[in-house]
């Protein structure tokens, strides 16, 4: 087996991707943690003072942070719920025996090769545009007044995006955790006289809860960093209407400069995803086990 | 089976489902149509839109000719392809080393390696773009290069050490008992065995890569610009622009649509880090 040159070999190929990735996480990691405790505005030339936890102050107590961290719970959540029980429903009918199964699937699952630029703005225009949009045409054939989608309810305009991007994956992973459901149980069920629902609830629901588990923290991970949809859409308006904490940093950073107040943001943004990110580590680390 | 389904049945559940996949496909189906109509008859009614006349593929020219198309889809392969490539280079000595010389700290390294994907980009945007300006490598095509390979490593690593982990460790010492060198069990044993893991990890990436929309939108403007941001700059539009906007789109989206579509399962397999497979 492994003998001590096999070893050092070893090590020798693991340690390029070792010193990358140690170096692509601590350096921007250290900085914006340094940043963050800095006054640090790059239009105002000069020296940049240590001002202690000032930028986390400015930041938390801002009214659009507020804003933003219910908004930023809103879309998870929101987008979570929408894609998990469209997810299970559509992994239950794809499994149901009928023709042209893979066309189906392959419709279903299309819409997460879309890149968010494009998703964002064919919703906007060619769907939720009032005047000349599908949604705002059907309203005026059916004679109710058309929807403002991003000026009256900009935050669940983006929600319904983002769960058209995000319902593939979901479907597709409760279809994979579908194909390895015990069929002679269901059917045991079945002929022991337990009707669909109790079917549903006490044998299909356990069997998919550790796929659904990971559906949750894998998507929670990437929504709390939706970017893309917002600015194409709505700039994070009207106001701070649709503006999550991502949006908000991004604001402070690029669009007023204030590196400090930025940093300050990033620190907590990685926070709230580290929290997030312990629940999902451990279910991957345990599979790893088994 | 240990039932047969009656035919009804079966076209029952496929008018159903049939009718809700297709609702979700609609959005693409549709920007597909207007691409191909004129601007004024791209705004009437869904049904005029169908049925209607004025169909071109005057859109396609137009947007190649106001917006450059060819460069920013040379940009996105660049960066994809480019990302995946020297991602690969890093990432299949090391995954190979874990997988057929596991040490005691493979597994911790593993999820170590994992828990920097877990870092959401927005808390290290301010320090990346600060040294990206100091370095010039804003808006380079290089400078996305670096940043997507960094930040999808951890996801090539691990789908190929799942991969290899899967070809048997017995056929290695079958090879070494006939005296292959370890060079040779790489090339001539390994090497062929790994392809079909390599190949979908590669799919994967280059699909990841394409639709990025954090770091292109942020670290690029005009010259390094790939097709993300090609289509962010509709956002704000003259005129009628929806058959534009779609055949922008259709061409944005087709290349890796079509990609996407080969690599169903390994998407799976990749995106949830081997939980679910």
């Amino acid at each position: 087996m492994a003998t001590k040159a096999s070893r050092a070999a070893a090590r020798l190929m693991i340690s390029p991707a070792v010193l990358l990735l140690l170096g692509w996480m601590i350096v921007p990691l250290a900085l914006t943690l340094y940043f963050s405790f800095l006054r640090y505005n790059l239009i105002t030339p000069g020296a940049h003072p240590f001002v202690g936890w000032e930028n986390y102050y400015w930041f938390v107590t801002d009214p659009s942070f507020k804003v933003a961290m219910v908004n930023t719970l809103q879309l998870v959540g929101g987008v979570l719920l929408i894609t998990v029980v469209g997810g299970v429903i559509f992994a239950l009918l794809l499994d149901l025996p009928m023709f042209g199964q893979g066309i189906i699937r392959i419709m279903v699952i299309a819409p997460f090769f879309v890149m968010p630029t494009v998703s964002a703005l064919v919703w906007k225009n060619m769907l939720m545009n009032p005047v000349n949009g599908i949604f705002g045409q059907i309203a005026k054939a059916f004679g109710f007044q058309p929807i403002d989608f991003m000026g009256q309810i900009p935050l669940l305009s983006i929600i319904l995006i983002v769960s058209w991007q995000w319902l593939p994956f979901a479907t597709l992973i409760l279809f994979t955790a579908m194909q390895s459901l015990d069929r002679e149980q269901l059917e045991a069920a079945e002929m022991d006289g337990a009707r669909w629902p109790s079917r549903f609830i006490y044998i299909v629901l356990p069997h998919l809860s550790r796929a659904i588990t990971v559906v949750i923290l894998i998507q929670t991970i990437f929504l709390l960093s939706v970017f893309a949809e917002i600015l194409v859409t709505t700039n994070g308006g009207p106001g701070t209407a649709s503006t999550n904490l991502t949006y908000l940093i991004y604001v402070s950073s690029l669009l007023q400069f204030d590196v400090g107040m930025g940093s300050a943001g990033g620190v907590i943004a990685i926070i709230l995803a580290n929290i997030v990110a312990i629940f999902l580590m451990r279910m991957i680390g345990k599979n790893l086990d088994a | 089976m240990a039932r047969a389904v009656s035919t009804k049945t079966k076209v029952i559940n496929t008018a159903i489902v049939g009718t809700l996949g297709f609702l979700v496909f609609f959005p693409i189906l549709w920007i597909a149509i207007l691409s191909f109509k004129t601007e004024e008859n791209a705004i009437r009614a869904p049904l005029e839109v169908l049925f209607g006349s004025g169909w071109t593929f005057e859109s396609y020219f137009t947007v190649q000719a106001r917006s450059d198309y060819f460069k920013h889809f040379s940009n996105s392969v660049i960066i994809s392809v480019g990302s995946t490539f020297f991602g690969l280079l890093i990432a299949v000595p090391a995954a190979w080393a874990m997988a057929f010389v596991p040490a005691k700290r493979t597994k911790d390294l593993l999820m170590w390696m994992l828990s920097t994907k877990m870092l959401p980009p927005v808390g290290v945007l301010v320090p990346i773009y600060l040294i990206f300006r100091d370095l010039g490598i804003l808006d380079t095509r290089s400078g996305l290069v670096f940043v997507l390979m960094m930040m999808n490593l951890p996801i090539i690593i691990w789908m190929l050490y799942t991969y290899f982990k899967e070809i048997p460790g017995e056929i290695l010492e079958a090879a070494r008992m006939d005296g292959a060198t370890l060079r040779e069990e790489i090339l001539y044993v390994l090497t062929p065995m790994a392809v079909p893991g390599i190949a979908s990890t590669v799919l994967l990436n280059i699909i990841l890569a394409w639709n990025e929309a954090f770091w292109t939108l942020n670290l690029t403007a005009a010259r390094a610009a790939p097709l993300t941001q090609f289509i962010a700059s509709y956002s704000s539009p003259e005129g009628l622009f929806y058959a534009k906007l779609s055949a922008a789109s259709v061409m944005a989206i087709a290349p890796i649509l079509i990609l996407g579509w080969f690599s169903q399962k390994q998407l799976v397999r990749g995106l949830t880090f081997g939980a679910v497979k």
